[in-house]
């Protein structure tokens, strides 16, 4: 019995199961839980980067009618933001201030209203301090950051000596490239909704990880984990923002403690801008030296981000640089400047993103310095194994990607020239690089329950923070249980449910799903069980191998007269439900394999060259991703993932203040993301890609990908339109004039 | 934002009396003062909500055309009468906002709309605008956005509108009734240059409400073109945008009118530039005499110096484009 013996529901391009809920307003988000006796917070923030707080007045604000509870350092209970792992968090325990916009008070009143006036009417004092805001200016400061890069790598490697590469190189690109802070601006803000139940905790969090949500609280607070519980139905996007338990989330259920009362808290547009991360700015040095005929002899790819004063978060920009192309001499690192700012954290693809802006951008300047197209340099490099663990690949179609994504958006017609392609006035060019985002899949649970009304409900913790969560777990589970996607109820986003990662690193489908597809076999499996065993049954005496598993039925292959339902088998029995749990975890195949999803980004950018205005008009994606659980959310995903690199090109900038450190343009009508107007129709290619190795579902995640290589295409498209390479992103008008 | 009381008025007359009372507003579209509302940047005690006043109309007005104060931004926009006539101010309107925002946004409250400028909207920042006499800290800081032309050292910020800077190629005068009667105010002098009052805009008395815009008919208003350059297509304010008109017979200009968004403390009236244009013909050098002229006198800051050149060359395609050249 095997799930190829049926029509599969995985990979269909099944419309969105909770569609129906989000779009009727149905669907409840942690602001939307109507809770009794529910109060409202508002946080107060730092107006300074660097200083102690002198003098905070709270008599205006305490007099504000309807206001319970003004909380500041001088009263907040004693608990330890440290605890727990994950980020550290200023909870209102001394009068530092670290960064401007850091809480430092919550003001709880009956009335959202009423709190917001009250917020506004709290007076403080402050000693200020110099604050370190430059990432240029401290640079003599960068230091090796005490912590990993992602999967547990250390910030620097070296295989060969790019010093000798280099010296043996017939040209060479040796550039610095520079990218701004950015901010993740979920539709959804932040929000949390804090019920205490005696000494238990419910809280209502908008967050990508349930169960991180739960342990950070319960240490924080010094309570056994098991008394806290974090529900999250519905989350209105992340992109990383939502990945780690920031300070709102805790003092929330601070303050509730403190009044008594259930508190929700939603933070401001203009308060996403600090206290939740941000992808920090980068300044990032290539070097690539190659011979003549374009093969590659040295590549150092040496990034400094900056980081917080009290918290440290590296964003692995050449992380990529180790593993993309073949060479014999690599070397990476990364430093970290400390600032007068919030914790940076994990934005939509972290270093993949950034790392790939100037990694692709410098391939393409080689490119240009050979006379060598970029996909022929690209395809001469081509790495066949993996050159940093020397593992070979689960499976690599980025030859495929390059050859598809070109013959579809018509490569072969470009004159590389910059500068000879015009339409009009109008500058045309075509630029394309390389993606690529690893796989990754932690520890997942799930549990399967088949009922006798032939209907199955499947739980696991999880979230869907708009990816189609729920759509394709339904999908993985009705393949599993030989069930319609109809008959299947598939629950998530509730810490009393199994456990489950993050929502983060591209991984909830390979982590989740393969819980979900054992514990669904699993439970087949054990229905199946007993009817063969059944005399009454007409599958009785066969073997598993015999039997399909069809619509909630069994039947013979051979004979298919010979069947009979789920809800037979269970009732015979006297059983109203069957189930299974399993927990799935990554095995030996992450020592016997490099695991990565790769891509080609295509890209035509129109350039007005009287006032340097950029427009993508045309974009084609080629991914080899392994399996597609839905063709709909899967193309949803990836066009996502490039709109996000559109904005990341061409505008997202958080500019701060050069003298105070305050976020400048921290709303949605300064910070610009792209509209509607500046997104061209997105072509995205699937290439055909089996991977026997990486999951039992052979998913490789395709949250991220997307995003990569999508700005260094739009800059070498740019670079080809005007002969202008930018190296600063966003590539703003003002730099092309 | 902080407690107010509101009342919904439907006659001017009532509106004014209402009004003037200290710390009132009026509250049309609400687009821009809900906003800073929230944001305590504007703190009245009263509102006056003036949208049931019967001064949505946009007709026919002599030879002119007379706007009513309360018209919505996407009403004058769609107007026939504009488009035909009026093109640059169709287009001014249509370039600003999104839909939404133009449905709701009126002819009066987008000529009050307050600015952009970062500090302005962040009360934890001094602002002499906002706080006269508390300092500008635009000029040290992040003024990509700001006004290169009519800045003082007070300050740098620019007047926001799309549709004011259309309004002043095209002569508009401002219908106003106040506690004192009526007053006709050519739209030239109706905002103020920050000088060492920054926090006063415009030339209205406390109380007095706009209550029509009328165009008058001209040589020039039918070959008009307003061309605004941003750092997205759609939804951003304007780098810098140029509002251009011409008359023009056996290819000389006889008539010009060049304004300038984005780049200036109020509606920017090039004078200059349309000077060297006047009984010249329309060539490369014309063209460029009048680019010239339109930024003599700019003082960039530290982020802005691309306004120069991207103004000149705005201005240029802009006139281009009107002339038929491009």
């Amino acid at each position: 019995m095997n799930s190829s013996d049926m029509k599969s529901v995985v990979g269909k391009p099944l419309n969105r199961v909770d569609g129906h809920a989000k779009v009727t307003g149905a669907a409840r988000y942690s602001a939307e839980f109507p809770v009794a006796k529910l109060v409202h917070g508002v946080t107060i923030q730092s107006t300074i980067a660097s200083g102690k707080i002198a003098q905070i007045d709270t008599r205006a604000a305490e007099r504000v009618p309807g206001v319970l509870l003004v909380m500041t350092h001088l009263n907040a209970p004693k608990v330890s933001g440290e605890a727990g792992g994950d980020r550290k968090l200023p909870l209102l325990q001394d009068n530092q201030v670290r960064y401007s916009g850091q809480h430092i008070g919550v003001v709880v009143a009956d009335t959202f209203e009423h709190a917001m006036q009250a917020a506004a009417l709290v007076n403080i004092r402050y000693d200020e301090e110099q604050p370190a805001l430059h990432l240029k200016e401290h640079l003599d400061q960068a230091y090796v950051p005490q912590g990993k890069i992602p999967r547990d790598q250390p910030p620097d490697s070296a295989h060969g000596s790019v010093e000798q590469g280099l010296a043996t190189a017939a040209v060479k690109v040796e550039q610095t490239y520079t990218t701004p802070i950015e901010n993740h601006n979920p539709m959804e803000p932040h929000a949390t909704t804090a019920v205490w139940q005696g000494d238990r905790l419910l809280l209502y969090d908008a967050t990508q990880g349930v169960f991180g949500a739960k342990k950070k609280v319960a240490a924080v607070l010094g309570m056994p984990p098991e008394n806290v519980r974090i529900m999250s139905y519905f989350v209105g996007g992340g992109f990383g923002c939502k990945g780690s338990t920031w300070a709102h989330v805790v003092l929330t259920a601070m303050a509730a403690r403190q009044v008594n009362r259930p508190v929700k808290l939603v933070l401001g547009r203009m308060q996403m801008f600090g206290p939740v991360g941000f992808r920090p700015e980068t300044m990032q040095q290539v070097s690539l030296g190659a011979t003549r005929e374009g093969n590659l002899t040295a590549l150092r790819h040496a990034g400094t981000s900056i980081t917080s004063t009290f918290d440290e978060f590296i964003e692995p920009v050449a992380k990529t640089a180790r593993m993309i192309y073949a060479c014999p001499h690599i070397e990476t690192s990364h430093r970290l400047v400390r600032l007068n700012v919030g914790t940076p954290t994990y934005m939509r693809a972290p270093g993949e993103a950034s790392g790939s802006f100037a990694l692709e951008s410098a391939m393409d300047e080689l490119a240009y310095a050979l006379k060598i197209d970029p996909i022929e340099l690209r395809l001469r490099n081509y790495a066949e194994f993996d050159p940093d663990k020397k593992l070979p690949w689960s499976s690599k179609s980025l030859r495929e990607c390059y050859q598809q994504g070109a013959a579809r958006f018509g490569w072969q017609k470009r004159n590389p020239t910059p500068r000879s392609m015009r339409d009009g006035n109008t500058l045309i060019g075509w630029g394309m690089a390389t993606a690529t985002y690893p796989t990754n899949r932690s520890p997942a649970s799930a549990i399967a329950q088949i009922k006798a009304d032939g209907t199955a409900v499947v739980r696991s913790g999880s979230q869907d923070i708009g990816t189609g969560t729920y759509t394709v777990m339904t999908q993985i589970a009705a393949d599993a249980l030989g069930l319609p996607a109809e008959q299947i109820q598939f629950e998530l986003g509730d810490t009393n449910l199994p456990e489950t990662p993050v929502s983060g690193g591209s991984q909830t489908a390979a982590s989740v799903g393969s819980a979900v597809h054992l514990a669904g076999t699993e439970a087949r499996s054990k229905l199946l069980q007993l009817a063969l065993m059944d005399q009454a049954s007409p599958l009785y005496g066969a073997t598993a191998e015999d039997v399909i598993a069809q619509n909630g039925r069994f039947l013979l292959k051979n004979k298919a007269a010979n069947a009979e339902t789920y809800g037979a088998i269970l009732s015979r029995h006297g059983l109203k439900t069957i189930e299974a749990r399993a927990d799935a975890k990554p095995g030996e195949e992450k020592d016997k394999y490099s695991m990565h999803s790769f891509g080609a980004q295509f890209v035509e950018v129109r350039v007005n060259p009287d006032s340097g205005e950029v427009r993508v008009s045309r974009w084609v994606g080629a991914f080899g991703v392994g399996r597609l659980l839905n063709a709909k959310t899967a193309n949803s995903q990836l066009i996502g993932g490039i709109v996000y690199g559109i904005g990341m090109a061409l505008m997202e900038h958080t500019v701060m203040d050069p003298n105070r450190g305050r976020v400048v343009n921290a709303d949605l009508a300064e910070y610009h993301v792209p509209v509607n107007a500046d997104v061209p129709s997105i072509d995205v290619i699937f290439v055909d890609e089996q991977d026997p190795h990486v999951n039992p579902i052979g998913v490789k995640g395709i949250g991220e990908i997307g995003i990569t290589g999508s700005a260094a295409a739009i800059a070498n498209a740019v670079y080809h339109a005007t002969g202008q390479r930018v190296r600063d992103l966003p590539l703003t008008l003002d730099k092309l004039l | 934002m902080q407690p107010f009381s509101y009342h919904q008025v439907e006659q001017a007359d009532t509106a004014i009396a209402s009004a003037r009372l200290d710390q009132s507003m009026y509250l049309a579209g609400g687009t821009s003062l809900i906003d800073l509302m929230k944001l305590n940047v504007q703190t009245p005690q009263q509102l006056v909500d003036i949208n049931a006043l019967p001064l949505a109309q946009v007709e026919q007005q002599g030879n002119g055309v007379r706007i009513g104060a309360m018209a919505r931004n996407s009403d004058v926009a769609y107007s026939a009468m504009i488009r035909e006539r009026y093109p640059v101010l169709s287009e001014a309107l249509l370039s600003g906002a999104s839909p939404q925002l133009r449905n709701m946004a009126t002819v009066g409250g987008n000529l009050l709309q307050r600015t952009r400028c970062y500090y302005f909207r962040d009360t934890a920042f001094p602002c002499n605008k906002r706080v006269p006499g508390s300092g500008c800290p635009a000029i040290e800081g992040y003024n990509r956005i700001h006004a290169i032309l009519g800045g003082s050292d007070r300050c740098i910020a620019t007047h926001p509108s799309d549709m004011a800077v259309a309004m002043m190629a095209l002569d508009a005068v401002v219908q106003t009734r106040g506690p004192q009667g009526t007053r006709s105010i050519s739209i030239a002098d109706f905002h103020l240059l920050p000088g060492n009052t920054p926090e006063q805009e415009t030339v209205l008395e406390p109380g007095e409400l706009i209550v029509a815009v009328d165009l008058p008919a001209s040589p020039f208003a039918a070959r008009s073109h307003y061309l605004k350059v941003r750092d997205r297509a759609s939804y951003a304010f304007a780098m810098a945008s140029v509002a251009a008109a011409l008359e023009l017979q056996n290819g000389v200009v006889r008539s010009a009118r060049i304004a300038l968004g984005g780049v200036g403390t109020k509606p920017w009236r090039a004078y200059d530039a349309e000077k060297a244009l006047i009984n010249q013909p329309l060539n490369q050098n014309t063209l460029q005499a009048a680019a010239k002229a339109a930024v003599q006198g700019a003082k960039p800051q530290k982020y802005n110096g691309f306004k120069v050149e991207l103004t000149k060359r705005t201005v240029m395609r802009a006139l281009a484009t009107v002339g038929g050249m491009a």
